[in-house]
């Protein structure tokens, strides 16, 4: 049974002046279907579309071609049926007013979805524990950290019994405490809500493959793959990805060169490692060679399950970060 | 007839959720007012400075007595033109930057009763503070009012209200467009409404095609009316209070009826153009 079905979605922005003007393409021909009972997770780099999307299925944004339905009902005509659905929660978000408590802030939230008083408090207090902040429902928002700020959205987002939810990067600079918390919380609320659906978009490859039944990759405003994540990393099998730890690599870029591909950050004791998909392992002779010859060190290289990292390596062509 | 019945239980769930909603969005301003006990001091005693200055400049003319009257009741009614102006229409940029507003927008409630819902809490702590004001005043200099009609006075004052805030919706809904940028429409309206209202002296004199003009503001007639029924024996109103009760009725709807037209047309403009969310959120 679909849940959301986009067909065809595209939309565009007028790009600033001072960014150059023109026009942007932030979602290219993108159609996908998500069923009900699915957490359906929508990963991509910065600026890949993943955003824009969220905000046309809650409303926010009108497409500029192609169709989105949510629930049955289409985004832009029967916007007021869908919200009667829907809700949405974002990372970073501020939302809420500081000199109101926990408590009041969510119960405020809820009075725009016709909740009476007494059934709405009842659930905030069951969800404020759930997320392990009823300690805190009588303190003023403004005193709250990231973290408990960050449940409290939750809440608001989970306390009006949405039919479908979106959730947008929800783990973005959490610790990874919080983190948990809530990756276990939608865990068990579809469990016990099969007819209910997620749809998540996050940077974080391990809670994408984690949480989600499905996953599109979207780059460049287009959907690139979307499968789950075992048919995703299936992409890999036929390639071997390797992990490589070195020192005094004056120019990384030359091993993307040999390998075709490879990202690489500096890790803590100043080394860089590197995650590369090799096509095929007679390379890492090669590689070894280009080490030395450098006069670096490898301390070492390690071959590895495929990751929906590695996977979106060799779709997109680079990492993440 | 069962269909009738699920109509009018539809629209009665509609009315309930709006109403809901007004509440809701009412409660952060009425609250916020107990939380905050600053405003004692800036909202109460910093207009009686400004009150003061003009008194002062009405006793050193030996103008009449119900002058000092007149100033203090345009001094506590600033603090509605503000509030509209900077609290009201302003507040739909603020509750953009901090992530409200999408939120608003989302929920399956008319921007208008999110509107109300400010407007209403607005009004409530607004009085307070007006209330406050004008006994301060009634203490220092001693004015002496005396009440010719209260049920007229009450309508006035109500519906110069629901006009003042009916026009606050519709400035609203430029902030939730143009943003930031909009306050220099507030800026610019700020001054000139305090001269063209007679905040400070009786409106007539500004001659009648100006007074006129000024009476499509709202506290322009609602000033002169509750003037006029608070100082029966001066003679010093533009037109009968009762013309200026059926005008202000007239300019509830017209704002009411325009705040909505220009809500809904500016939110779909807002979703067309991506305005009604932070550019990285």
């Amino acid at each position: 049974m679909t849940s959301v079905k986009t067909v065809h979605l595209s939309r565009t922005f007028k790009a600033k002046k001072k960014d150059g003007g023109g026009i942007v393409q932030a979602l290219r021909d993108v159609s996908i279907e998500i069923n009900k009972g699915e957490i359906f997770g929508v990963l991509g780099p910065n600026g890949a579309g993943k955003s824009t999307l969220i905000k046309i299925l809650c409303t926010l944004l009108l497409p500029t071609e192609g169709k989105a339905y949510v629930a049955g009902y289409d985004v832009s005509r029967d916007y007021r049926k869908v919200q009667e659905k829907i809700n949405m929660v974002s990372g970073g978000e501020t939302s809420g007013y500081g000199l109101l408590t926990v408590r009041e802030n969510l119960w405020m939230f809820s009075q725009m979805y016709n909740i009476p008083s007494k059934a709405a408090k009842e659930n905030i207090d069951r969800l404020l524990k759930e997320f392990d902040l009823y300690e805190k429902r009588n303190e003023r928002v403004r005193t709250l950290s990231t973290g408990m700020r960050q449940k409290m959205n939750m809440i608001r987002g989970f306390m009006t019994d949405p039919e479908i939810i979106f959730l947008d990067e929800p783990t973005l600079g959490l610790d990874v405490g919080a983190s948990r918390i809530i990756r276990n919380f939608i865990t068990e609320w579809i469990r016990e809500h099969p007819e209910r659906t997620v749809l998540l978009t996050t940077h974080y490859m391990a809670e994408a493959e984690e949480l989600c039944d499905r996953i599109a990759i979207i780059d460049n405003g287009r959907v690139i793959a979307l499968e789950t994540p075992e048919n995703l990393k299936k992409l890999v099998t036929t390639e071997f990805p390797f992990t490589m730890v070195a020192t005094g690599v004056g120019h990384p870029e030359r091993v993307r060169e040999l390998v075709g591909n490879a990202t690489w950050k500096e890790n803590d004791e100043g080394a860089l490692k590197f995650s590369m998909i090799l096509e095929d392992e007679s390379i890492i002779a090669d590689l070894v060679s280009m080490i030395v010859e450098e006069k670096g060190k490898i301390i070492h290289i390690t071959k590895r399950e495929p990751t929906l990292e590695d996977v979106f390596i060799k779709l997109v062509g680079r990492g993440l970060d | 007839m069962s269909e009738m019945s699920a109509q009018s239980r539809g629209m009665r769930d509609v009315l309930l959720r709006n109403f809901r909603a007004m509440k809701g969005r009412a409660y952060p301003r009425i609250i916020g007012m107990n939380r905050e006990p600053s405003w004692l001091f800036f909202d109460t005693l910093m207009p009686i400075l400004s009150i003061a200055a003009f008194v002062y400049i009405y006793k050193a003319m030996n103008a009449p007595p119900q002058y000092i009257g007149y100033v203090i009741i345009g001094g506590a009614m600033t603090a509605y033109w503000m509030n509209v102006l900077w609290a009201m229409a302003a507040q739909l940029y603020w509750e953009k930057e901090i992530g409200n507003l999408q939120l608003y927008a989302i929920a399956p409630v008319s921007t208008m009763s999110v509107m109300a819902g400010m407007a209403v809490g607005g009004a409530f702590s607004t009085t307070i503070r007006a209330v406050s004001t004008i006994l301060v005043g009634i203490m220092i200099f001693n004015v002496k009012f005396s009440m010719a009609s209260p049920l007229l006075l009450t309508g006035i004052f109500v519906f110069t209200m629901i006009a003042l805030y009916g026009m606050g919706m519709m400035f609203a809904s430029l902030y939730m467009l143009w943003g930031r940028e909009a306050w220099h429409i507030s800026e610019v309206l700020t001054e000139p409404v305090y001269l063209l209202s007679g905040f400070y002296f009786p409106v007539k004199y500004l001659g009648t095609g100006v007074a006129t003009i000024a009476a499509l503001i709202p506290l322009t007639l609602g000033l002169d009316g509750m003037r006029q029924l608070l100082f029966p024996y001066a003679g010093d109103g533009f037109i009968p209070a009762t013309h200026e009760l059926l005008i202000l009725t007239v300019l509830s709807a017209i704002f009411l009826v325009l705040a909505h037209y220009f809500l809904n047309y500016m939110e779909t403009l807002a979703k067309k153009e991506g305005r009604l969310t932070l550019r990285w959120q």
